[in-house]
């Protein structure tokens, strides 16, 4: 039995006639110490997604199986890393840190708690910034704050939900690398959902795209067979990443047609002829 | 150092003093200028044209009211009389000013006047105090009562018991509204079985509320000897001001972020932690701003009160003024109408500046 499974899984919102139906059918085997990336075009699901596997969200029908047992709440064995940072506002990036920790280890001493709300804080480079509010930061330096308080649960997977996505590029990269070097250390497992496909690559161990919904489903997976540690200048003349890369644009774009082609509406434009004046 | 005080001046609400403090220093002279014009010069301006027009307005009052006189002591005792009734307003003499909208100048004599018999009414108290130490002591000894100074109130005592009776309506609808309103803003089932109350209650009148008040604590209080007039009023102050933070409260508690929320979740808060450390912290800055509407509107209603109730304060010295009819009444009761006004204003400065101080939105 793998780690994390999704077995059928649907997701409805609404009732009666108002029913969306955002997910169906969705099959899904991550095994442990794996990186997996989910992608998907924006509005397909993918939040929908997360918060199934982190407990937010129940399905519709199906089951969502975590180390064997169904999925009934949140937990801190998965630690999750909004899209939007969601740090409490009223609070320094210490307090931020520290009430996650609080939270995972009540029986430890102060001292402890502490030391490992520093130690993390000092891992996305925040020491500087201890003692300021998220106001006073900018994005790239709230999700940091956002994954040192996922990690400083010390969750068993760590489930982001396109952590990147609000972030410019040069931000973008330097965090990419920063969350792939905390990986490299104990290889949790990790599931990172984005809608950037080279993100996707440089990161994941395998790549699924997700069908954009309603009814969205998961594609077809991609094997990203590229060594670690992967480097970023080189990556884009790597013959493997070129075909992988082709491979699942390809097949978004398709789907991305497809989504298209059925509602087309076809525009008769008037008879219309330029008028000249003499 | 000089920064810090610019920060301080604009915390406290004083912002018009910073191209002072910045001119001060040889800033940017001519935009410090032109700043002062317009946050100090022309503020000034508008109060004295204030003046000027209330003067103005006071003088033709005076005159329509002066000359009514004179043409009623004409139409009823001739020329004579209203030569007479003439000389005697001209002369100035108390028994025949005509009585009708006070000067700026007679407001401030009356104010003066007000500070003076308040001077004497303190030595009054303490010359009191002083001569009943010793029996007070034999009396405390003896298991009586001590003998207290009834006489009348100084026009600062008022503003004092006004001060104290407003801050504990305020706390009570702390105590009230906050609470309740949390526990209703948390279930949606009590806030639809408990709106129709909220809604129903929010716009009584505060003479409502104050004789609601009146008919149960005059029950409850018949044996005792406690200051009845106090908690009447504070409680119906307290009444009929907690609205506003009650709405507020539960407005607050009802709306947080559904990504802070989502994180609560995530952390496995309890949910008595999850209120003392999300909930209620990100519904501090609404909460605040129902507290500041309801001290303002606390301090309006006060006044009300006091003049219904005929409970010290404010309220009873300017339904106490009216109903007197002395010469400088009318005087008297503008001086109250300003120090209200003002002191209303630095309640609602003092909400705002701890509101700022609690909002994690600020800058």
């Amino acid at each position: 039995m793998a780690y994390l499974e999704l077995n059928n899984v649907s997701k409805t919102y609404g009732k009666g006639a108002n029913a969306t139906e955002v997910l169906s059918n969705i099959n899904l085997q991550i095994e442990e110490g794996e990186f997996v990336a989910i992608v998907g075009f924006s509005g397909s699901g993918k939040t929908t997604l997360v918060n199934l596997i982190n407990g937010l969200l129940q399905p519709t029908s199906g089951e969502v199986i975590f180390k064997g047992n169904p999925i009934t709440g949140t937990s801190h064995e998965r630690g999750v890393i909004f899209q939007n940072y969601s740090l409490l506002p009223w609070l320094t990036v210490y307090q931020n840190v520290s009430v996650a920790v609080k939270e995972t280890f009540p029986k430890e001493n102060k001292k402890f708690r502490e030391n490992r709300v520093k130690e993390y804080i000092n891992m996305v480079n925040l020491t500087p910034a201890i003692h300021k509010r998220p106001k006073e930061l900018s994005g790239g330096m709230r999700q940091r704050v956002s994954i040192a308080r996922a990690l400083a649960m010390d969750p068993e997977m760590i489930i982001m939900d396109e952590p990147l996505g609000a972030l410019d590029a040069l931000t973008r990269g330097n965090l990419q690398d920063e969350i792939l070097n905390i990986w490299n250390k104990d290889k949790r497992t990790a599931l990172l959902i984005t809608n950037d496909v080279d993100e996707g690559i440089y990161m994941a161990d395998r790549i699924i795209p997700l069908r954009p919904g309603p009814n969205a489903t998961l594609g077809p997976e991609f094997k990203i067979n590229i060594d670690r540690p992967r480097d970023k200048t080189s990556l884009n003349d790597d013959p493997e990443f070129k075909k992988t890369r082709n491979g699942i644009i390809e097949y978004l774009m398709e789907i991305g047609e497809e989504r298209t082609t059925t509602e087309t509406i076809e525009y008769t434009l008037p008879d219309l002829e330029p008028k000249y004046f003499d | 150092m000089s920064d810090k005080l610019i920060k301080i001046v604009r915390f406290i609400g004083l912002g018009f003093l910073e191209p002072v403090i910045r001119l001060s220093r040889g800033e940017e002279t001519k935009k410090n200028l032109t700043e002062i014009l317009k946050k100090i010069v022309a503020p000034l301006a508008s109060i004295l044209l204030f003046i000027l027009l209330w003067q103005g307005g006071a003088t033709a009052l005076y005159n329509t009211e002066a000359e009514y006189r004179i043409e009623k002591a004409f139409n009823e005792q001739g020329q004579e009389g209203a030569d007479k009734m003439a000389a005697c307003i001209a002369s100035g003499d108390v028994s025949c000013q005509p009585n009708t909208l006070p000067s700026p100048s007679q407001v401030k004599a009356s104010f003066y006047s007000l500070l003076e018999d308040h001077k004497i009414i303190s030595a009054d108290k303490k010359a009191f105090k002083e001569k009943t130490a010793t029996l007070n002591k034999q009396r405390k000894a003896a298991g009586e009562k001590p003998i207290t100074y009834t006489g009348r109130p100084s026009f600062v005592d008022q503003i004092i018991t006004s001060i104290k009776t407003v801050f504990a309506g305020f706390l009570l609808a702390i105590f009230i509204a906050v609470p309740i309103g949390v526990v209703i803003g948390l279930s949606d089932t009590l806030r639809s079985s408990i709106n129709w109350l909220i809604q129903i209650f929010k716009p009584v009148s505060p003479v409502v509320w104050l004789l609601l008040v009146f008919m149960i604590v005059k029950t409850l209080t018949k044996d005792s000897e406690s200051d009845t007039s106090f908690i009447i009023s504070f409680i119906s102050v307290g009444l009929c001001s907690m609205w506003a933070t009650l709405v507020n409260t539960v407005m607050g508690v009802s709306t947080v972020d559904k990504d802070i929320l989502n994180v609560a979740k995530v952390l496995k808060l309890g949910p008595i932690q999850k209120v003392f450390k999300v909930i209620l912290p990100s519904s501090l800055p609404l909460i605040f701003t129902g507290l500041r509407i309801t001290l303002s509107v606390a301090w309006m209603v006060l006044i009300a009160i006091e003049l219904l109730a005929q409970s010290p304060g404010l309220g009873s010295f300017v339904w106490e003024e009216f109903q007197n009819g002395a010469n400088d009444s009318n005087s008297k009761i503008i001086v109250a109408m300003f120090v209200i006004g003002i002191i209303g204003f630095l309640l609602d400065r003092i909400m705002l500046t701890i509101q700022k101080f609690v909002s994690f939105n600020k800058d």
